[in-house]
């Protein structure tokens, strides 16, 4: 059997960051298992401009910033097998992570791995988890799945389009589906704002004419063969439809863009604890889940806005993984110290959704930690806290934050000194 | 005097401008975070551009279609005529990344360029 320090589940932006770092950090025997026929995950797809500006300086489309990682990937020879697929991870009696895989070349594959990076991405969030009514026609896509027709396999899926959903995704397909000819009649959003960044609105949107309803959904699907049309209603503050406010648009496609889920089956099966509010793995300050040895970084872990995000948090699960496998023997850490370690709880309260990290060992911390949020309404003129038990050691101001938008702030180590085991962090929104 | 509202599109932030304009002349730019919001709001009060994406059927190529960008912004009223010249180019692969399949496209002075590397089969 084939035996790693480390493997990297997933060849996304997420899973070459991380390989790259733990190579970087001095780590040699790596192996990426990636499902699809070639490395760089869903920014294949995404073939419109926008990333980079963070790692590059520079505006890149997707297959631009992909192909900066494969290749320094390729350079450093990091053995990758594409066309792979990871069917199974457990635990084997010392610890070490068993790896079950598939493809059509060797067949069934194991391998062993000192530790594992997470970095399966997510999914989006399919017509049947909406609870959409109506007939079960063909020319019901999510955004993701038109997209990939359209800018990878060539297929133009529908001619007259309505969008459900105001993320990123659905404002980015809104304009794809227009330039290739497809009339695109309006993107609905259930809430009372968009999902999505301002800019994409605009250059979207607003260039192209295309309206967006906000405080809309679909309320029935009309057509038995192909969609023929949707209705779209009002909802009130509660989400429900408001009768009379039913709107009849005939068209023969309806995309979804309605939320995007990490996709954690494997960190299930393996037992890794998950956030129910994230849908990814609870870490610690080292991205390390509640299996010693395995960490997540990227979608798989909590969904990111931008992919610069993704590289750089995936970099540091990569590092992360290499001191854990560097160490010379697993068991070598005693149950008893790491049971009295401090660990703190990082509880979100107030208008903040969730955090990563869920958890921080100040010991492990080496300057400063980066914590991201979400926030779960718009909220304007606010102030963001952080408090250790009662003792304020951090505020900032922000003019306004959206659910859609990640946030972050640092944690600096000398502002945990004084905390005690059973202390907790809490992070508060307020309103001014 | 005339007060124009805008998002910035140059990065995720968003950041909202308010130009004001003089007899057609801009005389502020504020609420940018940095100076090219500054050049944004300038330009998209008086002569709007836009990088373009798309892609290009491949002859020959490991994949049926091959990602390609405008090289650099184009007037945004150009964008319908630079996706007819688009979609009339025809590609064979191989092609590397960067390489320019059209050149001045509509009459634009950009060239289109490939975004990905296809390999011939």
């Amino acid at each position: 059997m084939e035996r790693y320090d480390l493997i990297v589940v997933g060849g996304g932006p997420a899973g070459l960051s991380a390989a790259l770092s733990a190579r970087r950090a001095g780590m040699r025997d790596i192996l990426i298992l990636e499902r699809d026929d070639e490395l760089g995950g869903i920014l294949n797809q995404c073939i419109h401009s926008g990333f980079g500006l963070h790692t590059f300086q520079e505006e890149l489309t997707g297959p631009e910033y992909a192909a900066r990682y494969v290749s320094q990937v390729q350079q450093l020879g990091i053995p990758c097998r594409t066309s792979t697929m990871v069917l199974d991870l457990s635990l084997t009696a010392s610890g070490e992570k068993l790896v079950t895989a598939m493809n059509r070349r060797e067949g069934l594959l194991s391998f062993t791995a000192r530790s594992v990076v997470l970095a399966m991405g997510c999914r989006e969030r399919p017509r049947g988890a909406l609870n959409l009514p109506g007939y079960r026609p063909a020319g019901i896509y999510t955004a993701g799945t038109a997209q990939r027709l359209v800018n990878m396999e060539g297929f133009l899926p529908g001619r007259e389009v309505v969008v459900l959903g105001s993320g990123d995704i659905g404002l980015i397909m809104a304009r794809r589906m227009t330039l290739e000819g497809a009339r695109v009649k309006a993107v609905a959003e259930l809430m009372p704002y968009s999902g999505g960044l301002q800019r994409n609105i605009v250059q979207c949107l607003e260039d192209f004419g295309i309206p967006l309803l906000l405080s809309h959904t679909v309320v029935d699907i009309r057509g038995k063969d192909r969609v023929t049309g949707v209705t779209l209603a009002e909802v009130d503050d509660d989400r429900r439809p408001i009768p009379g406010t039913e709107e009849e648009i005939a068209c023969d496609t309806l995309l979804l863009s309605c939320g995007l889920l990490p996709e954690n089956e494997l960190s299930d099966k393996l037992g890794v604890a998950l956030s129910p509010i994230t849908g990814g793995p609870i870490v610690n300050e080292s991205l390390e889940t509640n299996i010693p040895g395995v960490f997540a970084c990227g979608n798989v872990l909590h969904v990111h806005d931008l992919v610069d995000y993704v590289s750089e948090e995936a970099g540091r699960a990569g590092a992360c993984a290499a001191a854990y496998a560097a160490r010379a023997d697993l068991s070598d850490r005693d149950p008893q110290a790491v049971a009295e370690e401090v660990s703190l709880t990082l509880r979100p309260e107030g208008g903040i959704r969730y955090t990563v990290p869920q958890t921080v060992r100040p010991a492990h911390i080496e300057e400063a930690l980066l914590v991201r949020y979400r926030v779960g309404a718009v909220y304007t003129d606010c102030t963001v806290s952080v408090w250790l038990g009662d003792v304020c050691i951090m505020k900032q101001k922000k003019k306004k934050v959206t659910p859609g938008e990640m946030q972050q702030f640092f944690l600096k180590k000398e502002a945990l000194s004084a905390a005690g085991a059973s202390d907790d962090i809490f992070v508060r929104l307020e309103k001014a | 005097m005339e007060i124009r509202n805008l998002i910035c599109i140059n990065c995720p932030l968003g950041c909202p401008l308010t130009v004001t304009l003089e007899e057609g002349e801009v005389v502020s730019v504020v609420g940018n975070t940095c100076p090219r919001g500054a050049s944004y709001g300038r330009k998209e009060v008086s002569a709007p551009t836009r990088t373009l994406t798309s892609i290009v059927r491949v002859r020959n190529g490991h994949l049926p279609v091959v990602s390609v960008k405008t090289a650099a912004d184009i007037p945004k009223e150009k964008i319908g005529s630079v996706m007819d010249a688009v979609h009339r180019i025809d590609a064979d692969a191989p092609i590397a990344m960067g390489q320019v399949l059209l050149k001045d496209a509509a009459g634009t002075g950009v060239d289109i360029v490939a975004t990905k590397a296809i390999r011939r089969i």
